[in-house]
């Protein structure tokens, strides 16, 4: 009974989700605060009606009702209570259903904390929240019902993928959706100020809190989905340029222009019609993820099916939404108010500069990703676009995003003086050129690059403190009135140098860890010792062992520096008998922010084995670095100014300007 | 300067950036880019030695030799045509003979398949799609999925004991 329960609940959510798609409308239309107000109630109880079914979902796996189809295919009965949990959105169905779970989240908060949004503003956002909503119940109830039963139940599952029993399902689908649907909330906004024919500061005073909240999931979704791949899959690499990452990857870089032109819109009323592009392209860049990845035109560990019917389903949601979106645009921007004036030396020009940087770079690994689907639908030739072309596309780009990264803050709205901001630039310029020379000195003539590289982190990161330096007067001033003023510094300015600060960190870590890391790959038995970049890691034994449900084999190994044992790590190869399949535990060893690293092989007849070490210097750097940007972008959103639902100043100059 | 120059000036870099970023992105397509090809439509295209490109199929049963340090050699095959690979490392967990497998590399002058990289399916109801959609075309295409049927509705069997 419970499962029908949990289907009969996300019907009502349908059907609430179109009562919320049509009557705020007609109250907006009508002028009808009653009618407008259905759209509050309505998302509230949507999401509440969606909880339950999710709820549903998660007890049918927990005590393993394997009479739901869902639960026969993606769980065992001795699979841990966590994988149990994690694995209702491990499979198509249920992690479609934690897609709508977020969205109608999303929509709730809005509802609740929108309370103070002009209500014709509120009302439509919420309606446009109810449209994508009802386009995904409809997806989930034809295509993808996760209650569906079988008429004779089995009495065990088929297991969950073994590669997704891990504690990373639990943390990065979460987050990487929270990230995905939270840019749900900023197209609202901007199809409701279409629709409305209303933009002004007082908009993007709205937008911004809710994007910069997307971004931060975002970010930690992407940080940790990729740390799970670079110690899950035993290759040592921490990004493919997989078309799934590429997926997550280009919402985020369009997701950070909105972000960056939502200052200025709020602050100086000016790029308002880009803004409405940004916060629409950001959003179809989330849907062609999810598409991407759902429709199953992409193989990779995250296409858990493929059905044609799911990706006609999903095309066909893509291409209203997106198609609709950018009509509506092409219809009702050129009547949006043109905003003010800035030279192109200027806070503004440097935002406008990291707009289109971004925004290029993210249509480069946009043709990367979707060049080999076109080409082989077009001539049915396939081909594969890997590593090379990224590096050799978005890295150019990147270049001059990084060096104008430490001048924007830096710059006077308006009309900037670039010699005053390069001036005050220059102590970490000269630690950037210090850093080139002592690495130019240390590696020899041998690699230009990387030194120069990392002189761009230095110069990143310290540009990013010289900031804070300058605005509290720390090394100028006595130290209290320099604590002073920096308690009274707005955390949104914390939050940038934070944010770029993370960027310098992650840029440091990727060059050092791509440049020096060390690898060695050996056959070896019990008492063999490899040396890898003066580590000794000695084979001790190999043994079978048994987990709950799977056997593995794990070796031991002892980690020794200069003649002394330091620790012992255990990789194992784990053999899952449910699904006959196998998944191979890397063990790793931190040592300050570098990794050593190492994965099993098969073993020979002859019982040696084979084993890949790694030993990757700064590596954790990588995600260190994404950490404080999202640690950045937290501290932003906790600005008194910014805050979610916090009172608008009393200054009648920034309320909405009509459309002329 | 007045708000003409302003947006000329805009509209200018923007379409500088756009050009570098267009040819930055004809020059990567031109170099980095790797066609995908079954033993056949590689000995059909007769492929140079040295330009790399994939390589898909299945892996022949009883063709797989380990030699030392972790060389190991294999038969790709289509079932029309079949190329010899070279590959020095660990191989995938799921690489078993008689099971799809993707390799990427480049001839040598001997006509044998030097693979840097090798990738298998990633569990056992999966095929990559490539070789999958490339078998069904030249007709060595088994459904799977009927078998998986049976298999899934084995294994309950077998656990129902």
């Amino acid at each position: 009974m419970i499962a029908e329960a949990g289907h009969y609940a996300l019907a009502l959510a349908l059907a609430l989700a179109l009562v919320q798609s049509i009557v705020p409308v007609i109250g907006a239309r009508l002028g009808d605060p009653r009618l407008m107000g259905v759209a509050a109630s309505t998302s509230i109880g949507q999401f509440a009606f969606v909880l339950f079914a999710f709820g549903v979902l998660t007890t049918a796996y927990v005590v393993s009702d394997f009479s739901v189809v869902n639960v026969y295919e993606n769980s065992h009965s001795a699979k841990p209570l966590i994988y149990k949990i994690t694995g209702v959105w491990g499979n198509h169905e249920g992690s479609m259903l934690l897609w709508v779970l977020i969205l109608a989240l999303f929509s709730a908060l809005v509802a609740i904390f929108g309370t103070n949004l002009p209500l014709v503003l509120r009302s439509l956002v919420l309606a446009v929240q109810g449209w994508i909503a009802s386009a995904f119940y409809l997806f989930i109830l034809f295509t993808s019902n996760p209650f569906l039963r079988i008429a004779d139940p089995p009495i065990e599952g088929r297991d969950l993928n073994p590669v997704l029993q891990d504690i990373g399902l639990a943390v990065h689908p979460p987050l990487l959706y929270l990230g995905y649907v939270g840019f749900s909330v900023s197209f609202s906004f901007a199809i409701a100020a279409l629709i409305e024919g209303r933009i002004g500061a007082a908009w993007a005073r709205w937008v911004r809190p809710w994007t910069l909240l997307a971004w931060v999931f975002l970010t930690l979704g992407i940080a940790m989905g990729s740390y799970w791949a670079y110690y899950e899959l035993g290759w040592g690499g921490w990004w493919f340029w997989d078309p799934v990452e590429n997926a997550s990857l280009m919402p985020w870089l369009a997701g950070t222009a909105l972000l960056h032109s939502a200052v200025v819109m709020e602050k100086r009323n000016a790029l308002k019609v880009w803004t409405i592009l940004l916060a629409i392209l950001t959003f179809s860049l989330s849907l062609l993820g999810t598409f991407l990845v759902r429709s199953g035109v992409l193989t990779s560990v995250h296409t858990f099916a493929s059905d044609p019917t799911r990706g006609v389903f999903i095309l066909a949601i893509l291409c209203v939404f997106i198609g609709g979106s950018l009509a509506l645009y092409a219809w009702r921007a050129p009547s949006l108010t043109q905003g003010g004036l800035f030279a192109p030396i200027s806070r503004e020009g440097a935002l406008v500069l990291n707009n289109l940087l971004l925004t290029t770079a993210c249509a480069t690994v946009f043709v990367g990703t979707l060049y080999p689907l076109v080409l082989e639908t077009l001539t049915s030739e396939k081909i594969s676009v890997g590593a090379p072309f990224f590096n050799l596309t978005f890295g150019p780009l990147f270049v001059p995003l990084l060096l104008a990264v430490p001048f924007g803050p830096l710059l006077a709205w308006k009309r900037g003086d670039l010699l005053a901001a390069a001036q005050r630039l220059m102590f970490a310029g000269l630690c950037a050129l210090l850093a080139l020379a002592l690495l130019m000195a240390w590696t020899g003539a041998g690699a230009v690059l990387a030194p120069l590289a990392i002189a761009l982190a230095v110069f990143v990161i310290v540009g990013a403190m010289s900031d804070l330096i300058e605005k509290t007067g720390a090394l100028r001033l006595a130290p209290q009135i320099s604590l002073r003023r920096a308690a009274g510094l707005p955390r949104s300015t914390w939050g940038t140098a934070f944010a770029h600060a993370g960027l310098g960190v992650a840029l440091l870590g990727i060059v050092c860890e791509t440049t020096w890391n060390s690898e060695r790959i050996a056959a070896i038995k019990p008492g063999d010792v490899v040396a890898v970049a003066g580590y000794q890691v000695k084979l001790e034994n190999v043994v079978q062992r048994q987990g709950p449900n799977y056997r593995e084999q794990v070796a031991r190994f002892s980690i020794l520096r200069d003649g002394q044992p330091i620790a012992t790590l255990s990789p194992s190869k784990r053999a899952f008998s449910a699904r006959g399949s196998s998944t191979t535990e890397a063990a790793l060893l931190t040592r300050g922010l570098s990794q050593l690293y190492i994965s099993l092989g098969d073993q020979s007849a002859d019982g040696s084995i084979s084993v890949r070490l790694y030993y990757k210097p700064l590596v954790v750097l990588i995600w260190f670095g994404a950490v404080m940007m999202a640690f950045g972008g937290l501290l932003s959103l906790s600005d008194r100014r910014l805050r979610v639902g916090a009172p608008k100043p009393a200054r009648p100059a920034r309320s909405l300007q009509p459309a002329e | 300067m007045t708000r003409k120059q302003r947006r000329l000036v805009l509209i200018g870099s923007a379409l500088t950036v756009l050009a570098i970023a267009a040819a930055l992105v004809l020059n990567a397509l031109r170099d980095s880019i790797v066609f995908f090809s079954t033993p056949s439509m590689a000995a059909e295209k007769s492929i140079p030695p040295g330009q790399r490109f994939r390589l898909g199929g299945l892996v022949q049963a009883g063709s797989l030799e380990r030699g030392k340090q972790l060389q190991v050699k294999f038969v790709v095959t289509d079932g029309n045509a079949s190329l010899p690979v070279m590959f020095t490392g660990i191989l995938p967990d799921l690489f078993r003979e008689g099971q799809g497998v993707i390799s990427e590399g480049a001839l040598d002058a001997a006509g044998v398949f030097k693979a840097d990289t090798v990738l298998a399916k990633h569990d056992e109801t999966y095929m990559p799609k490539d070789v999958a959609d490339a078998l069904k075309k030249q007709g060595h295409w088994k459904d799977e999925s009927a078998q998986q049927q049976n298999a899934a509705g084995a294994k309950a069997a077998t656990s129902v004991r």
